[in-house]
């Protein structure tokens, strides 16, 4: 934050501290927009928090989803703020205990190792039950311990325990100890009630960390999560992750969808294109002032799809269709189908159905039996062999595992005559293909390229290349 | 910076905001009056999102109608270039006058023999072609130039290409375009800019950094009466609620596309000119067209009709 430009007003603390509530919820907030934010809310001020917040979410939240997550973080962040009794009152809250320090220690002046008038403040105000003192004691040893930098959930404990020191613990239970010792019934008794007291507090700062935790680093752990996600194999996935796993996939495939949706067109330097240049030029009578040039249409890729669907690849069937429905979505030129023991044309119910139905439909439909490989692909060259030409890219997913039947090399042979390319994305690793029931190598030879594809990384990545090849 | 401001009077505070498009017949959120508010005093650009029909370019008419500027309205489309949207050479003007003056020619550098004498003359009268005279201004360089400020509209950014959308951040950001034969020109009073889009694709973030980003969704029932009471102002008051009530109900339907409140205000209009004082099923059958646009989603809504209908009459407090 200390890039910001000499004469524009600095966003003053707790806005500095929103930002950073507001960057670990997911908002890109960037130093332009600090500025900006800080010159808003100096027209408008802090007094109406809907004001403020309208105010700011027209700055910060450029999304629907932005203005969701910013939503979230305001109200959590101006809510604390409200129940700790906000910066100001936690300096004076503090100034009005010092002095009240003195006067309690006078009759404990014999000073038995109490040492530290941190430890000796914090049992005072653990003993007087001052919740208000105590929830300020905290936050200004939480900013102390710079709690806004916590990250992952393992590092609660450490940021509790750095709280807990510096309001004092360590030295209060030194004192305790120090109570215990003395044998003295009402020590004794004394060090038993803050014991109790002192459970209270550390359960206190550990909630008060939690919510730290959600504050400042919700987006971070997300981000943390997404990134093992993509690399984690697609069949080992747990039931809890597929919800956001199936975020990842509509990400990825929209992200593709806008870099290709479009067609583009590439200059072609040197070759005039004499008829535009005439028409542009009319308004000179024809003197060709503005030359235009020959352009190359780049063509949308058309791309058919092919996805086993099969018992053996079952874990990972639904990605494989989730992402082909992203797809689908994304390119406009493009015809899916899904096999096992025959195969079906399912481009549909892919565009008609929502993404869940449509994936349960196929399964239902054609899913979960022994895949015949062989048949499947004779099937395609009966029904569909006639729409490929050599513009197509075709796109089989499967582990190539015929169960022993014929595999009929020479359908893929014909196949691989008349398209452009076929592609094979196999979801076994490299060291299984040839063993047992699998085809992989016989197929291999017809395909331009055959890859192991089992993360959303790789997978992303292959789609990547095919649309940039096609391109 | 102050000094270049207007002195929009009404712009004084938020509720002026408010109580000033409410004069123009634009009733507004809580939410759009800060906006423009803030747009005026921050001097930034405002990027207003959401479903087709919720007012989004009828707020910059209101604003313009209100603060009695200019509108100046730029539609974007795909192949949108500078030359339709900044400024362009009139072409035939330049022509003609080269033409006139080639007779002329001979009388400003005729007694000269000496070459060099006559170049140095002709170029006093070359950049003549390249002056303001013969510049044609589009919406982008009108908004900059119009003396005492104007509202600009770059109505659906969404659908221009990418280029364009760059294009556009100089214009954004510092109220200036360059034209390489005259050089900088400098807005003598920034415009208000609003820039609408229907998401139809992402904006860049360079685009979105430099605006003040504003989502109007449909508007609540208590909002939504108001805005059609002011826009259809011969409406009794008891079909009002029952209106409105009942369009609220469809929204909450499984629907291609739900109506909007321009289709609400529409369909208030028919309503009026059928003479009509609460709503009867048959007659909302016959104008459910004006409401839904796909004959999918009439079909759907045309089986809850009378349920629909029954509802909106209570929450109204017309006996059945």
């Amino acid at each position: 934050m200390s890039g910001f430009i000499a004469g524009a007003p600095s966003p003053s603390e707790p806005l500095r501290r929103f930002f950073q509530v507001a960057r670990g919820a997911g908002l890109r907030v960037s130093a332009a927009e600090g500025i900006d934010a800080a010159r808003a809310v100096d027209l408008v001020g802090f007094e109406d928090r809907t004001v403020l917040k309208d105010t700011l979410a027209l700055i910060l939240a450029k999304t629907p989803e932005e203005k969701n997550l910013y939503n979230e973080a305001f109200e959590l962040y101006f809510k604390r703020d409200a129940f700790a009794g906000g910066d100001g009152t936690g300096e004076t809250e503090d100034e009005e205990h010092t002095p009240g320090q003195s006067p309690a220690r006078g009759p404990q002046a014999g000073g038995d190792g109490m040492g530290g008038s941190g430890g000796q403040g914090l049992g005072q105000l653990l003993e007087s039950d001052d919740r208000a003192a105590l929830a300020a004691e905290m936050e200004k040893a939480a900013r102390e311990a710079g709690v806004e930098n916590i990250r992952y959930f393992t590092q609660k404990n450490l940021y509790a325990r750095r709280i807990l020191d510096r309001m004092g613990l360590r030295a209060l239970e030194r004192g305790m100890e120090a109570m215990r010792q003395t044998g003295e019934q009402e020590s004794l008794s004394r060090a038993q009630a803050l014991e109790s007291k002192v459970e209270q507090l550390r359960d206190a700062v550990r909630d008060f960390v939690e919510r730290s935790l959600l504050l400042y680093a919700r987006g971070e752990t997300e981000k943390f999560r997404e990134e093992l996600l993509k690399s984690a194999r697609l069949s080992n996935l747990e039931r809890r992750d597929m919800d956001r796993m199936r975020v990842l996939v509509r990400q990825m495939a929209k992200k593709l969808a806008a870099r290709y949706a479009k067609t583009r067109r590439r200059r072609l330097r040197g070759q005039l294109d004499t008829r535009r240049t005439l028409r542009r030029n009319m308004g000179w009578g024809g003197i060709p002032f503005i030359t235009v040039w020959k352009q190359k249409r780049i063509e949308k890729p058309r791309v058919m799809v092919l996805c086993d669907v099969s018992g053996s690849v079952a874990a990972m069937s639904g990605f494989l269709l989730m992402f082909l429905y992203a797809l689908n979505e994304a390119l406009s030129d493009i015809r899916s189908f899904a096999f096992a023991g025959s195969l079906i044309e399912v481009s549909d119910i892919l565009e008609k159905e929502p993404v869940e139905q449509a994936i349960s439909k196929i399964m239902q439909t054609i899913g979960y039996g022994s895949s015949n490989y062989g048949n499947s692909f004779s099937d395609f060259e009966d029904g569909w062999m006639r729409f490929v030409n050599n513009k197509t890219t075709v796109i089989i997913l499967g582990d190539g595992r015929g169960n022993r039947t014929d595999p009929r090399t020479d359908v893929i042979g014909r196949l691989s005559q008349r398209c452009k390319r076929i592609i094979w994305l196999n979801p076994e690793y490299r060291s299984a293909w040839g063993t047992g029931d699998s085809d992989m190598y016989r197929y291999a030879p017809f395909c331009n390229l055959v890859t192991v594809c089992n993360t959303l990384r790789q997978l992303e990545r292959v789609i990547t290349d095919i649309l940039e090849d096609a391109a | 910076m102050n000094d270049a401001l207007p002195a929009h009077a009404p712009l004084e505070s938020i509720e002026a905001v408010d109580q000033g498009l409410g004069a123009a017949g634009y009733i507004a959120s809580r939410q759009i009056s800060t906006a423009i508010y803030l747009a005026h005093h921050l001097q930034k650009p405002i990027l207003v999102e959401g479903p087709a029909g919720v007012g989004k370019t009828e707020l910059a008419k209101s604003v313009a109608t209100w603060m009695k500027l200019p509108l100046i309205r730029m539609q974007c489309y795909e192949g949108l270039d500078e030359s339709k949207a900044l400024y362009e050479w009139k072409y035939g003007k330049q022509l003609l006058y080269t033409q006139i003056l080639k007779d002329k020619i001979n009388s400003v550098i005729g007694d000269n023999d000496n070459l060099a004498v006559a170049l140095a003359k002709l170029h006093d009268f070359g950049d003549i072609f390249f002056s303001h005279q013969f510049l044609e201004p589009r919406p982008l360089l009108r908004a900059l130039e119009t003396p005492g400020g104007a509202v600009l509209l770059i109505d659906e950014i969404d659908k221009s290409d990418q280029e364009f959308e760059a294009f556009l951040l100089e214009i954004l950001s510092d109220y200036q375009v360059t034209i390489p034969e005259l050089g900088t020109i400098h807005a003598g009073t920034p415009p208000i800019v609003l820039l609408t889009s229907n998401s139809t694709r992402d904006l860049g973030d360079a685009l979105k950094r430099r605006c003040l980003h504003l989502h109007i969704g449909f508007p609540d029932e208590k909002l939504e009466q108001r805005i059609i009471a002011s826009r259809v102002p011969g409406i009794d008051g008891r079909l009002l609620k029952q209106l409105v009530s009942f369009v609220q109900q469809l929204r909450a339907l499984d629907l291609k596309k739900v109506p909007s409140v321009s289709e609400t205000i529409d369909w208030a209009r028919v309503m009026v000119l059928l003479h009509a004082s609460v709503l009867e099923i048959d007659m909302v059958r016959d104008t459910l067209n004006v409401l839904l646009k796909f004959e999918a989603d009439i079909e759907v809504a045309g089986k809850q009709i009378a349920g629909l209908t029954h509802k909106a009459r209570q929450d109204a407090g017309v006996p059945a």
